[in-house]
C-alpha cells in the first residue's frame, strides 16, 4: 500500500513537472533554467507545508507527488551545460538561487502551517 | 579551403524540455506525458526503496537522499552523452529516463527540507555540510560522468 501511495503521487508530480517546465520555458528566450527552477522551489514550498501531515498523506504527496516534481539531476545537468556553455554566472546562479529559494521555501511552507 | 566539418552533436541545456516538447498539440504530447509519468513512477519507487533499505538516522546527515541525488546526476550525465550520440534515439527514450525515471529518482524539496529539519533541529554543522555537499558532490558527479562517457563514445566512434 505504501509503495501504491508513492508511486501514485509520482505518477503525478513527474508529468506536472514536466509540463510546468514546458510552460515556463515557451515563455521566456533566457538560457536560464526558469522551468526547472520554478518546479524545484515550488516542490520545496509543497513539502514544507506537507510538515505535520499524516504519514499515508505524506507518502502520496510528499516522498511521491513532491519528490517527483523536484528534480536534483535535471538541475545538476543544466548547471553543467551553462558552465559548458560559457555562461558561467548562469550556472553559478542557478546553483545559488536555487538552494536559498528551496530552502526559504521550505522554512515558509513549515511556518505558514505550524 | 576545407568546407567545416559538421561538430558533433550538441547536447540541450534543459534535458527535460526541448524545442520539440514546446511544439506540437496536447494530443501529441499524450505519449510523452504517458512516458513521464511511468518513468515517475518507476524513479520514484527506486528512492522509496533506498529509504527503505538505508533508513537515515534521526537528526544525522541524510546520507540516503544524498546518494540517490548523486547517483541520480552522474546516471543523467551518462544518460544525456548517449542519446545526444544516438543516431536516431527512440522519441519516448529521453521523456522516460531523464525527465520520468531520472527526475522521479532525485528530489530537490527532500534536500530542502532535510536541511530546514536539521536547522530547526540544532544541527546548524550537519546542516549546513549537507546544504553545502550536495550541490557540489552532485556536480562533480554529473561533470565526471558526462566527461567520461563523452571520451568513450569519441574514441569508439574514431575507432
Amino acid at each position: 500500500m505504501t509503495w501504491l501511495l508513492v508511486i501514485a503521487g509520482a505518477m503525478v508530480g513527474a508529468p506536472l513537472r514536466y509540463l510546468t517546465d514546458r510552460a515556463v520555458q515557451s515563455r521566456h528566450a533566457s538560457a536560464f533554467p526558469w522551468g526547472t527552477f520554478t518546479v524545484n522551489v515550488t516542490g520545496c514550498l509543497a513539502l514544507g507545508l506537507l510538515t505535520g501531515a499524516t504519514a499515508d498523506v505524506h507518502l502520496a504527496l510528499g516522498t511521491g507527488l513532491c519528490g517527483a516534481l523536484t528534480t536534483y539531476s535535471t538541475f545538476s545537468y543544466e548547471t553543467l551545460r551553462l558552465a559548458e556553455e560559457g555562461r558561467r554566472a548562469y550556472a553559478v546562479a542557478n546553483v545559488a538561487a536555487s538552494v536559498v529559494c528551496g530552502v526559504g521555501a521550505a522554512f515558509a511552507g513549515a511556518a505558514l502551517v505550524g | 579551403m576545407a568546407a567545416a566539418r559538421p561538430g558533433p552533436p550538441v547536447e540541450p541545456i534543459d534535458p527535460d524540455v526541448g524545442p520539440e516538447d514546446v511544439r506540437g498539440t496536447a494530443r501529441e504530447h499524450g505519449p510523452v506525458l504517458c512516458a513521464v509519468s511511468a518513468g515517475g513512477g518507476l524513479g520514484a519507487a527506486a528512492r522509496y526503496g533506498a529509504g527503505l533499505l538505508w533508513p537515515a538516522a534521526g537528526g544525522g546527515f541524510p546520507w540516503t537522499t544524498f546518494a540517490v541525488n548523486v547517483t541520480g546526476c552522474a546516471l543523467i550525465g551518462v544518460l544525456m552523452a548517449v542519446l545526444t550520440g544516438l543516431p536516431s534515439p527512440h522519441r519516448l527514450l529521453r521523456p522516460f529516463l531523464a525527465t520520468g525515471v531520472l527526475g522521479g529518482f532525485t528530489t530537490f524539496s527532500t534536500y530542502a527540507v532535510d536541511v530546514r529539519q536539521l536547522l530547526t533541529d540544532d544541527r546548524a554543522a550537519t546542516a549546513l555540510a549537507y546544504l553545502a555537499a550536495t550541490p557540489l558532490a552532485a556536480l562533480a558527479a554529473v561533470w565526471a560522468a558526462a566527461a567520461a562517457t563523452r571520451r568513450v563514445l569519441r574514441r569508439e566512434v574514431a575507432s
